[in-house]
């Protein structure tokens, strides 16, 4: 009767947290790639207005002799006789070969040479290399000393732009790597190893997300790009290279997160946690989102979180725990300590 | 010898039973041809229902309306039934019933091979569908399969897809592929073998010419599907390797197979849209087709060139610039013979003295689309641009005005053109009008503001997003479009009913046309015609109209 009860409190709290509106990602731009930020999406925008050029004209020459034959060439009423018959003409039919012809020919050279400028096989000078592994579905990005999921923090000097060398890598299926606004898209493919080069030429922070199916909650695989100023990036990769906060007065929190299933996922290190199958904690409240940027890291959302991740990720590898409504408090307690 | 009269029954009614029992049975192509047509029609539907639930979803940010699992079943669902149950048993179909009537004929090579084809496909179909209620999907529940209609490994693996519902949709394929391919053959064998005294292989009319290019692409690209469907199967079932990544498989190895078929598929799909418009423009321009050995020359590049262009599926996967730069040349080098069939059709209008029925209306939606649709194939074949935009609802616009905008408006232009001709009624041409406008209006409405949606970084299969991300209008408009089509294919349901129960007689030659099919009756007699008829030339029917002016002086 007790534990029925305490079980109705519980979904109500779970309801009620569940129905707050889901504020999403921070204010962001679009990631358009009408706004690009680097080089290798600065040449893609040029290749595209070429494109807009040459086919606009081609659609336009095309779509003049449709109209003209519609409006010049109707049948007048009651004229029952046929026009005369025209079976062809070779020097207009060579001249309708032979022109889209050459045009493919320059097109082809302008983006070929497009293709050898973007793919890049080797790092540039002074560019900071991630790799950044595909989990179904979130973003693991790994710097070398630490790890962090789904915001991807990258210095910005004043007078050049950051050049990203991203490996690419996966730990189960097919994941695509989409950040429109400083670049195209790699895909990340199980037992193959891909490189991506990207540009940020202004601090900032940008959205994008996984292009490639991936399964159930493919839609949530969102990527933050975080451009600061490089004093402010290193002090974040400073506090990222420490150990987690050990803080006496969450210790009933941390008992439960650690005797819990919670320790065979994830990594917070300085505790014996040490699972790697999902984002590693060890920082976690320096991270503006949760669940992969599918809501904000606010208290009330990471309980949401906590209690039920279904509710709000229907279909995501986090079952819930069957924590009481107060060993979550605990726990979140313990978890909002993780800067 | 003696000639045995069918007795009718008194009423000269056959009973229902009988009725049924001959069309189970029969081997006629002109029944299996609209059996194919019909079904065809009718997974159309299925498939158009779920893509109305998609954008239901999707029409604003944040809804929750279909659950992941769902969304990603409906767009499994929507895409295979479009591309296998419902472009190819048209192209089947509609070949099926034309192709003997225009090569002067009586069936094809092999009527029973191609009754087998027919219900292999028709069981195909079936199977698929009944993983909605027997398959086990990832949750242990019955349901339809959700890795894509490309099921890309390794999602496809046990490890990532359990149960059968995977197995639903690589057996129902299967079947349907192995019919198709059967098919396939069969008509190849009929154009090459069968045709009617006088029609050597440059008489005969293009939708007959770029239909045998059609089915020899489909007898070549076919086989590797079934390839590696069986590979996967193995995987599966036998626990082998060749796409299990965490085995050490390789999941490149599937996307090769699959874009080796997938992509010729897609010219496949199309080569029957230029089939039909080949036909139907000059009728209604009342001017013979402009520049016939180039149009021939034209397919036959479009079928070589379209068999090595399958890597631009596969931009993003990371092959070396070499590679990419290759395939964006084949890639753009197919845009010309389509430019000369777009030139070629425009040629044959001007000048000409439109007659606007509604299969030429269907006709002009198609050419004004279908350019756009080709157009943006340019831009994407054109790699850079590819990386900004693949697997992005820019290329969901772009295939949609190829297939819906190209291929469904041919096909809707065909039906309105040869309904009389299967069925001996026509069509409303009101109701034929005002579903043009409603399906033009729909058609662009939902399909055209998803460019902009892909450009400004919205990916493709995602159940939802967030209204942060700047998405929100253009949703809105391909929802709302949806509503637009949804009234102008019940109104060609309407029409077809209608038509069938109290249409106008066509007579034989409703549209003063030139091909032989229009010189037997409506409906044709089982036998085709009475006499095999001889040709002298292209158009037959103007040679025997204009007596004074024949077309073979001038070919």
């Amino acid at each position: 009767m007790l534990i029925g009860m305490v079980n109705f409190a519980n979904s109500m709290l779970a309801s009620l947290i569940a129905s707050i509106p889901d504020p999403g990602i921070p204010s962001a731009p679009t990631p358009t790639m009408f706004n690009p930020v680097g080089a290798p999406a600065d040449t893609i925008l040029d290749i595209t207005w070429l494109l807009v050029g040459i086919c606009g004209l081609i659609g336009l020459v095309v779509l003049a002799m449709i109209f003209f034959a519609v409006i010049r060439c109707r049948q007048p009423k009651g004229d029952d006789t046929e026009p005369a018959q025209v079976y062809g003409s070779n020097p207009i039919e060579l001249a309708w070969t032979v022109i889209p012809l050459l045009i493919v020919f320059v097109l082809f050279m302008v983006s070929a040479r497009g293709i050898f400028d973007i793919e890049k096989t080797s790092p540039p000078d002074g560019a900071i290399e991630v790799r950044v592994i595909g989990h179904r579905w979130w973003w693991e990005f790994d710097y070398g000393d630490f790890a962090t999921a789904a915001e991807l923090h990258v210095p910005i000097d004043e007078d050049k732009p950051t050049d990203i060398y991203l490996t690419l890598e996966s730990a189960d299926v097919i994941h695509s790597f989409w950040m429109p606004q400083l670049g195209g898209k790699t895909d990340v493919i199980p037992n193959r190893i891909n490189h991506l080069w990207l540009q940020v030429a202004k601090a900032g922070t940008y959205v994008g997300q996984c292009a490639e199916y991936c399964g159930n909650q493919h839609a949530n695989m969102l990527i933050t790009v975080v451009a600061q100023p490089r004093a402010e990036y290193e002090a974040w990769a400073a506090n990222q290279r420490r150990e987690a906060v050990d803080d006496r007065a969450v210790a009933a929190g941390k008992h439960i997160f650690l005797r819990t299933a919670c320790i065979n996922c994830h990594t917070v290190r300085g505790t014996v946690a040490n699972g790697t199958f999902a984002p590693d904690l060890t920082h976690l409240m320096s991270r503006d989102t949760i669940g992969s940027g599918i809501a904000r890291n606010t208290p009330n959302n990471l309980r949401a979180w906590v209690w039920d991740p279904q509710n709000i990720k229907p279909g995501c590898e986090m079952p819930s725990m069957k924590l009481t409504r107060e060993e979550v408090d605990l726990v979140c307690a313990y978890l909002e300590t993780l800067r | 010898m003696t000639v045995v009269q069918q007795p009718l029954s008194p009423a000269g009614r056959v009973p229902a039973l009988s009725r049924l029992h001959e069309w189970v049975a029969t081997t006629d192509h002109k029944k299996l041809g609209v059996m194919y047509v019909t079904a065809g029609l009718l997974f159309f539907m299925i498939a158009g229902l779920e893509a109305s639930l998609m954008r239901w979803q999707l029409a604003l940010p944040n809804q929750s309306i279909i659950m992941p699992d769902d969304f990603n079943r409906l767009f499994t669902m929507h895409g295979t039934t479009m591309v296998f149950f419902v472009g190819m048993p048209i192209l089947f179909g509609s070949a099926n019933f034309l192709i003997p009537l225009m090569i002067g004929t009586r069936d094809l090579a092999f009527p029973r091979l191609n009754a087998f084809g027919f219900w292999l496909f028709l069981l195909g179909g079936l199977l698929l569908y009944f993983s909605y209620f027997a398959g086990q999907g990832l949750q242990g529940m019955g349901s339809a399969p959700d890795v894509g209609w490309f099921a890309y490994a390794p999602l496809t693996e046990r490890t990532f897809s359990r149960g059968h519902s995977t197995d639903y949709w690589i057996l129902g394929i299967l079947l349907t592929g192995i019919g198709s391919a059967m098919t396939a053959i069969n008509l190849v064998v009929t154009i090459l073998a069968m045709r009617c005294p006088g029609m050597s292989l440059m008489k005969m009319p293009l939708l007959v010419w770029i239909l045998l290019v059609d089915f020899i692409l489909v007898v070549v690209a076919l086989p590797p599907l079934a390839a590696a469907q069986c590979m996967l199967l193995f995987d599966r079932s036998l626990g082998a390797h060749f796409f299990d990544t965490q085995a050490g498989g390789s999941a490149l190895l599937w996307q090769n197979l699959f874009w080796f078929f997938g992509h010729p598929e897609v010219y496949i799909l199309i080569l029957p849209a230029f089939a039909f418009s080949s036909e139907i423009i000059p009728v209604f321009s009342r001017k013979v087709i402009f520049g016939y050995p180039l149009m021939v020359a034209a397919t036959v590049a479009i079928g070589i060139i379209s068999l090595g262009v399958w890597v631009h599926h596969m931009f993003a996967v990371g092959l070396s610039p070499l590679v990419n730069a290759i395939f964006m040349g084949s890639t753009m080098l197919v845009g010309v013979p389509t430019g000369i069939k777009m030139f070629n059709w425009a040629a044959t209008m001007i000048g000409g003295k439109i007659r606007f029925h509604t299969p030429m209306l269907f006709c002009l939606g198609f050419l004004c689309q279908f350019l756009l649709g080709g157009l943006t194939g340019i831009f994407l074949a054109t790699v850079p641009f590819d990386w900004a935009v693949s697997d992005s609802y820019f290329v969901v616009g772009h295939f949609h005005y190829v297939l819906f905008g190209g291929l469904v408006f041919s096909i809707f232009a065909a039906i309105y053109y040869w309904f009389p001709k299967v069925s001996g009624r026509m069509l409303s041409e009101t109701l034929g009008k005002w579903q043009f406008w409603l399906l033009m209006i729909g058609f662009n409405l939902t399909f055209g503001p998803m460019h902009v949606s892909g450009m400004l970084g919205m990916p493709r299969r995602i159940y939802t997003y967030h209204t942060e991300r700047g998405w929100d209008l253009w949703n809105l408009l391909s929802s709302i479009g949806v509503l637009f089509q949804i009234a102008a294919v019940s109104l060609f349901a309407i029409n077809i009913i209608r038509s069938l129960m109290k249409g106008a007689k066509a007579g034989d030659d409703p549209w003063d046309a030139w091909t032989l099919e229009w010189s037997t009756t409506s409906p044709p007699p089982p036998y085709n015609f009475k006499d095999i008829p001889v040709v002298h030339s292209r158009r037959p029917l103007w040679d025997l109209k204009h007596p004074d002016d024949p077309d073979w002086k001038y070919e």
